[in-house]
């Protein structure tokens, strides 16, 4: 701490500022107009060094230092996006299909922002965890094993027997460590949903990292459309009951550092789900657009339509539908400048059908990636 | 007698090896220690990361600098920064891990607003979050011509005009009476007492703030002792009523060193509010230090130290009121700042000491008792002067 300054202050009292005169003057050095960084050496540290930011990446001098290793993390927040996990499918005798899914819980430190440590609790070592996605009706099998040192569950946002529901007291309870249990149900309503662990205490479970994405989709399917799955989520790195770090996909400012392609013209649709503790609301707000709106994802219909600001609370989530109707770079954070500046942004780079395949490559995405991106539905001629 | 001498050389060979042995024993077993770990790694646990903030400086518009100094127990790294709870570019000279008692210098750009608080916070590679306030946001004040004679006249104002204004009462005193005069004296040491109080409080502010491995308020405890003991050591044999000059000069510099912490805080400020210093309070801290001249002269009734020795007491008195607010203003050290505050507060108990035992020789010439009226009376009109005239400053 600077003590010594403020107990100058208050010790002699010298100061006695008209604050606010010449406050303006300073307010024209444009946020944009500050120098890029040249970057702290954390090469002991293993962080190679920062790219480039491209476009608004950056958002003027507001931005971290450096870059997340995420081969070392074991994930990449801008594969997440599209990384759908439908399961092992099979059929029951009866005609339902059955889906299985194994989830472990698993303890590990991860790179959050460059440089910076947080001792994770993970379903299947990445946070979050695995997007499960699955069509209405479908009978779930998930195998849940836990390799940590505290009893975990999982539980699902859904409609469920009792004993399935992963909270402490109802069926198997909490898993103990190196334990195991086998939760099955039907995958209803459809929707955009999640699950977490449910083992007390459940500030601190759930803000270590035991969440993911549970996305139902519905039996008729939706319009073809470019996926996404948007988890916003927030780190408490110092245990003090507050967020430092705020992101979309666990690291800060990622998507302004590699801004995600996209099409113009092209339907784009958000998996959007709200997963941070200590803050009451999260939100999102696009740049240069509007969006239709589908609260809990459990409508057809949307349930707010033309609007470019959504606000949910901890838990809420929905889906975002729209178009862009220009090309070029376009920021989407929430509209809590506070989380923005913390981390929470992003930018999409909106560019012709021709130069896409010239764009994945700018930021390290492949074909591949591009697919998952287009053919993620579970439904039939629609996704995989 | 042959025999004797080699007995000697082996003795003294014997004393030093005995005299080193348990060094290299010492070394020996912190080799293993850091060798083997001793047996306690068992007992290694999570990380500790502390790091003092020092001075933060905004030396031209649109940049902050941080000065990091590591005081915690392992090297850490502070990888990314939150200035006003935003994520921010910087720099760090030298860049990389900061090892133990190591520092380095973030160099931040951001616009920061005039008049306006604001928060610099340093995340650690563990996710500690390390938290400073620039209260006042305003330019720090760069070393030039202009500014330098400024500051220089604070000082003057604040130490050495009323220094010398308090000596414009020799000529007054040296017509009192015996009595009169050791009145005088009482309240010497009682405008002494009332300075190692304030010194102390200083010292222990600026030492407060110090990396914990100073241990700062020991360290000025044990400063103040030993330059009371080194001054009384030089003192030693010496009569004060034969050498009154000395006993001036050795409160003169007591004062002097008070001053100094005067002016690095009138100078700190500056930095943080340039301007915003009134006319007012250098005004206050005039009348406050006026009775400080009284004390120095106080010794000299009996003689007659011609002008020259005044006007070097004011100037040794008064004089470290403009070092300090140069220091202060352009390149605070919180370090000698607190060394120099404690030696202070050192010189100034030397000195109550020495005034004091002068004060109750004089009391036993005069046939009147020590704790009487008269000492009590100087010493408190002594601490009431500086005490109701500290009004104008503290406020």
């Amino acid at each position: 701490m600077s003590h010594w300054f403020q107990s100058l202050l208050s010790r002699r009292d010298l100061l006695r500022v008209g604050a606010g005169s010449a406050a303006a003057l300073v307010g024209a050095q444009a946020l944009g107009q500050a120098p890029q960084p040249a970057g702290m050496d954390h090469s002991q540290m293993g962080v190679t060094p920062a790219a480039p930011p491209k476009g608004h990446g950056g958002h003027g001098g507001n931005l971290m230092v450096g870059t997340v290793d995420h081969a070392r993390n074991g994930f990449d927040p801008m594969q997440l996006l599209t990384d759908w996990d439908t399961g092992k499918v099979s059929q029951l005798p009866d005609g339902q299909t059955l889906r299985e899914y194994t989830i472990t819980a698993q303890e590990k430190d991860i790179e959050i922002a460059p440089g910076v440590f947080f001792p994770a609790w993970t379903y299947n070592g990445r946070v979050p965890g695995p997007t499960l996605r699955c069509t209405e009706g479908d009978r779930l099998r998930i195998r849940f094993f836990n390799h940590t040192s505290h009893p975990h569950t999982i539980h699902f946002h859904g409609v469920h027997p009792a004993e399935m529901d992963g909270v402490p007291g109802a069926g198997p309870g909490e898993i103990l460590p190196g334990g195991s249990f086998l939760y099955e149900f039907d995958a209803e309503p459809f929707g955009c949903h999640l699950y977490h662990c449910h083992a007390t205490s459940l500030k601190r479970h759930i803000h270590k990292g035991m969440y993911g994405a549970f996305i139902v989709d519905p039996k008729e399917g939706r319009p073809p459309a470019r996926e996404f799955m948007m988890l916003q989520n927030a780190f408490d790195t110092n245990f003090d009951g507050a967020n430092e770090i705020y992101a979309v996909n666990t690291v800060g400012f990622e998507f302004a550092r590699r801004p995600i392609p996209v099409k113009k013209g092209e339907l784009i649709r958000i998996y959007l789900i709200n997963i941070i503790e200590f803050d009451l609301i999260n939100g999102f707000h696009l740049h240069a657009n509007f969006f239709n709106y589908y609260d809990t994802g459990t409508t057809l219909d949307p349930t707010s339509r033309i609007v470019d600001t959504v606000t949910q609370g901890q838990g809420q989530r929905g889906i975002l539908e729209f178009r862009y109707k220009f090309t070029g770079q376009f920021m989407f954070h929430p509209h809590i400048s506070e989380f923005t500046e913390l981390g929470w942004m992003g930018v999409f780079n909106v560019v012709e059908g021709a130069d896409y395949a010239a764009a994945l490559q700018e930021v390290g995405l492949d074909a591949a990636w591009d697919r998952r991106a287009t053919q993620g539905s579970t439904i039939k001629g629609q996704g995989a | 007698m042959s025999t004797d001498i080699p007995a000697k050389a082996a003795s003294a060979s014997s004393l030093w090896g005995l005299a080193i042995l348990p060094i290299l024993l010492l070394g020996a077993v912190l080799a293993y220690l850091v060798a083997t770990g001793g047996g306690l790694q068992a007992l290694t646990g999570p990380p500790v990361e502390q790091v003092k903030i020092g001075r933060i400086t905004l030396p031209e518009r649109g940049v902050i600098q941080v000065q990091v100094v590591n005081d915690g127990p392992q090297t850490m790294t502070i990888p990314q920064v939150m200035v006003d709870d935003a994520f921010w570019a910087f720099t760090a000279d030298p860049p990389g891990s900061i090892p133990r008692l190591g520092s380095t210098t973030l160099t931040i750009p951001y616009p920061w607003v005039e008049g306006e608080a604001h928060k610099v916070a340093l995340l650690s590679d563990l996710g500690s979050v390390f938290e400073a306030e620039i209260p006042v946001a305003t330019l720090t004040p760069q070393l030039d011509g202009n500014l330098f004679a400024r500051f220089g006249l604070v000082g003057l104002y604040v130490g050495v005009v009323p220094v010398l204004l308090g000596m414009l009462w020799f000529p007054w005193m040296r017509r009192l009476s015996g009595g009169a005069m050791n009145f005088i004296l009482s309240l010497t040491v009682g405008l002494l007492v009332y300075l190692a109080i304030g010194t102390w409080l200083d010292a222990q502010e600026f030492a407060a703030a110090l990396p914990a491995f100073w241990q700062g308020t020991p360290a000025v405890a044990l400063i103040a002792l030993l330059s009371v003991g080194v001054l009384l050591a030089i003192g030693g044999k010496r009569k004060t009523e034969e050498q009154p000059l000395g006993l001036s000069y050795r409160i003169a510099t007591g004062i002097g060193l008070h001053n100094l912490g005067e002016g690095l805080a009138i100078g700190a400020a500056f930095a943080l509010g340039q301007g915003a210093l009134g006319t007012f309070l250098i005004l206050g801290f005039t009348l406050h230090n006026i009775t400080e001249g009284v004390g120095i002269v106080a010794p000299l009734v009996k003689r007659s130290p011609g002008l020259g020795q005044f006007a070097l007491l004011a100037l040794l008195a008064g004089g470290p009121a403009i070092l300090g607010t140069w220091i202060g203003g352009f390149a605070f050290n919180p370090v000698l700042a607190t060394v120099f505050l404690a030696i202070g507060l050192g010189a100034i108990v030397q000195v109550i000491w020495e005034v004091g035992r002068l004060v109750i020789r004089n009391t036993s010439k005069l046939g009147l008792p020590v704790a009487g009226w008269s000492n009590l009376g100087g010493f408190t009109v002594g601490v009431a002067l500086m005490y109701f005239t500290a009004f104008l400053v503290k406020f």
